[in-house]
């Protein structure tokens, strides 16, 4: 029983920086921006994050700071997607390309000016960034190690799901936002702003992404820096997309159920004998299954928005 | 809609309009103005790091050959790169967004690594054949698969290859795993070395890969530019309606091309397999086939200037780990500076194809 509680809860944790990934790619592709460059933003918000964590020491400048990194990362991409029509694999590959270099070479940099030859948080921040514990509900047996026993990531994510959830279904802003994914000479038509629109979501994504980047170096590699710190975690995170159907609030599942792939080797008895490769193929062969059938059964609800990849010119309508 | 928008904003500052054909020559010279822009960027940065640009540019340069070593080396990145960029740009004409010369080139690897390690006792004229034969089988296979559901089912091509790119890399783990983990090899898993008889043969001092390498290079050039089937890839890529009203089969060539890519990229596995790392391994691509497509992009899917980028990002991976004993800089300075030339040439491809023009007093739009 304690062992199913204890897989349960390293799944959620595993699952939560794929999760602000995944919530950051659905933003760009819900305006029609398919962005291959989320391993690149991570990176850069993995960077930024720590940088200034280890500087000021303060555990919400660190977010902050992991937040703008992504966005700044995103609206270069914006930039050259939205207003200069450059073509979107290419420079979200791009991004990952430079973004991963960019944080592997800060970090070097700060690595060799250190004074021990080693970068890690100081010991304040690493205190905040640990697991939350209410008092009183932290204690329930089962229940609170169940509900509440995380790092503030895991909960910061599943709001940010949530309040993506309401923000696409519910509001006009969201449903103005899901209208240029579909077909931008429409929604300029019904007087849209299809390019702040973009802006703004394409931003508002790369920063959730930042979140992530902060999370693997932060939790997953707790506090010490090291290269390549996202891991190709980025990736993961685009084929979370596919399998949470464009969806932030299936994407909390989603992010659980890869969490769990992630997990699941750990917990397997050693008689199994299962290789671990397979382990870390599954995600990517899931989600190739549901790609596959959500474009046989042509779910329209359920795929890519139609007008991810391209990009809109205006006098071309 | 008139009407909206007047309601809602005056006419804009700034209006963007589609250029008529730039000339060459003026295209040429924005793109080299790009570049330099982004070099200077760069040297920025490096200052901000506390260097010298120039001693870092000279270094990177001189670093790729300052010796006969070096010059080898450089070569020899050169050798996955071209052959995977050249792969994607077929795909590429097609609009056939083929993100997965990755994977295709892992499996390339593979199938041609079955022969290296179970038959290396073969004779080397044969075993060589064979073995590249078995890439461009394993390659083309995977590029086959995406393809096949993209004409069937309309399945979206990119994030299709994108997935086998992982599956085709956990393969090669799986099998360096369980199957074909080295049994002579105690401690952790790793592949045994090919045979001699599976090497391919050095030539000049570089594996003879580059040979083939060029051979494809040419071979693409004249499929693409002067055969039918070259002319059929462009149809369909500039227009699907025209060629199925022209009486093309658009499946046959989509699934055709798609397998040739693949094909190529496979052969690139099979080079670096039996030519450089002499064994089959996880870093068999080592994110080639994601720079291919930069390359591929940056060269506007023009084997001749492929060649001279290829060439380039090669100096600029070798030049960097010069880099990075000379001045204490990491590595992935090369990552950085590739990333700063792409930004920029993509943002100077937009003053290529559009004009900006501004609205004049009254507000009326300049023609």
């Amino acid at each position: 029983m304690s062992m199913i509680i204890k897989f349960i809860v390293a799944s959620i944790a595993s699952g939560t920086p794929i999760l602000f990934g995944t919530l950051g790619e659905i933003c760009h592709e819900k305006v029609g921006h398919l962005n291959l460059g989320v391993e690149g933003i991570m990176s850069i918000g993995a960077v930024a994050g720590f940088m200034v964590g280890y500087r000021t020491d303060s555990f919400v400048l660190a977010l902050i700071a992991a937040f703008i990194g992504g966005a700044l990362a995103s609206l270069l991409y914006a930039l050259l997607t939205v207003t200069f029509m450059a073509n979107q694999n290419v420079t979200g590959l791009t991004l990952t390309i430079f973004g991963v270099g960019l944080a592997n070479f800060i970090g070097y940099y700060a690595l060799q000016h250190s004074e021990n030859g080693t970068l890690k948080l100081p010991e304040n921040i690493t205190a905040q960034m640990r697991n939350v514990s209410i008092p009183g509900l932290s204690n329930i047996p089962v229940l609170g190690e169940l509900l509440f026993s995380y790092t503030p990531f895991v909960y910061i994510g599943i709001i940010t799901a949530l309040l993506l959830g309401y923000y696409y279904k519910r509001t006009k802003t969201g449903l103005n936002v899901r209208a240029i994914g579909e077909n931008p000479a429409a929604a300029d038509a019904a007087g849209i702003k299809v390019t702040k629109c973009k802006y703004l979501n394409i931003c508002l994504g790369g920063g959730i992404c930042g979140i992530g980047g902060a999370y693997t170096i932060m939790i997953i590699n707790k506090g010490v820096w090291i290269s390549d710190c996202v891991g190709g975690l980025g990736w993961i995170a685009v084929a979370l997309v596919i399998f949470a159907t464009w969806s932030p609030v299936k994407a909390i599942l989603g992010s659980f159920v890869f969490g769990a792939l992630r997990q699941i080797r750990y917990y397997m008895p050693n008689s199994i004998g299962i290789s671990t490769a397979i382990y870390d193929m599954l995600p990517y062969a899931i989600t190739l299954l549901v790609l596959v059938v959500t474009s046989v059964r042509m779910v329209r609800e359920k795929s890519q928005p139609a007008a991810c990849g391209t990009n809109y010119f205006r006098e071309d309508r | 809609m008139e009407n909206v928008k007047q309601k809602s904003s005056r006419e804009a500052l700034l209006h963007i309009i589609k250029r008529q054909e730039m000339g060459k020559r003026q295209a040429t010279a924005l793109r080299f103005g790009a570049l330099l822009l982004a070099l200077i960027a760069g040297g920025v940065f490096i200052l901000c790091m506390g260097h010298s640009p120039f001693g870092v540019y000279r270094t990177m340069v001189s670093g790729a050959f300052r010796s006969k070593m070096a010059v080898q080396a450089t070569v020899r990145n050169m050798i996955p790169l071209l052959l995977t960029s050249l792969s994607v740009t077929l795909a590429f004409k097609m609009r056939f967004w083929n993100i997965g010369a990755e994977g295709q080139m892992i499996m390339g690897a593979v199938f041609a690594s079955y022969f290296g390690l179970f038959h290396s006792d073969w004779p080397h004229a044969v075993l060589i054949p064979v073995m590249l034969l078995a890439g461009i089988v394993g390659g083309g296979l995977f590029g086959l698969i995406p393809a096949l559901f993209k004409t069937k089912f309309g399945t979206n091509e990119t994030l299709f290859t994108l997935m086998l790119n992982y599956i085709a890399l956990y393969l090669v783990v799986y099998l360096e795993d369980r199957p074909w983990r080295d049994p002579s090899s105690p401690g952790y898993a790793k592949f045994a070395i090919f045979g001699n008889n599976a090497k391919l043969s050095k030539v000049f001092g570089v594996q003879s890969g580059w040979i083939i390498a060029l051979v494809m290079l040419v071979a693409v050039a004249v499929y693409m530019k002067y055969t039918k089937h070259g002319y059929e890839i462009s149809v369909v890529g500039e227009s699907e309606a025209t060629a199925r009203y022209a009486g093309m089969n658009v499946k046959k060539i989509v699934l055709r091309t798609m397998f040739l890519s693949g094909a190529v990229s496979g052969i690139a596995g099979m080079v670096q397999a039996s030519g450089t790392t002499g064994t089959l391994s996880q870093g068999i691509a080592n994110g080639v086939g994601f720079t291919a497509i930069i390359v591929a992009w940056l060269g506007r899917l023009n084997p001749v200037s492929i060649f001279i980028i290829t060439f380039l990002f090669a100096v600029m991976e070798k030049g960097s780990s010069v880099v990075r004993s000379t001045f204490n800089l990491s590595e992935a300075f090369a990552s950085v500076l590739q990333g700063i030339i792409l930004f920029f040439v993509l943002g100077c491809e937009f003053f290529i194809r559009y004009r900006i023009v501004a609205r004049k007093r009254g507000g009326k739009t300049e023609q």
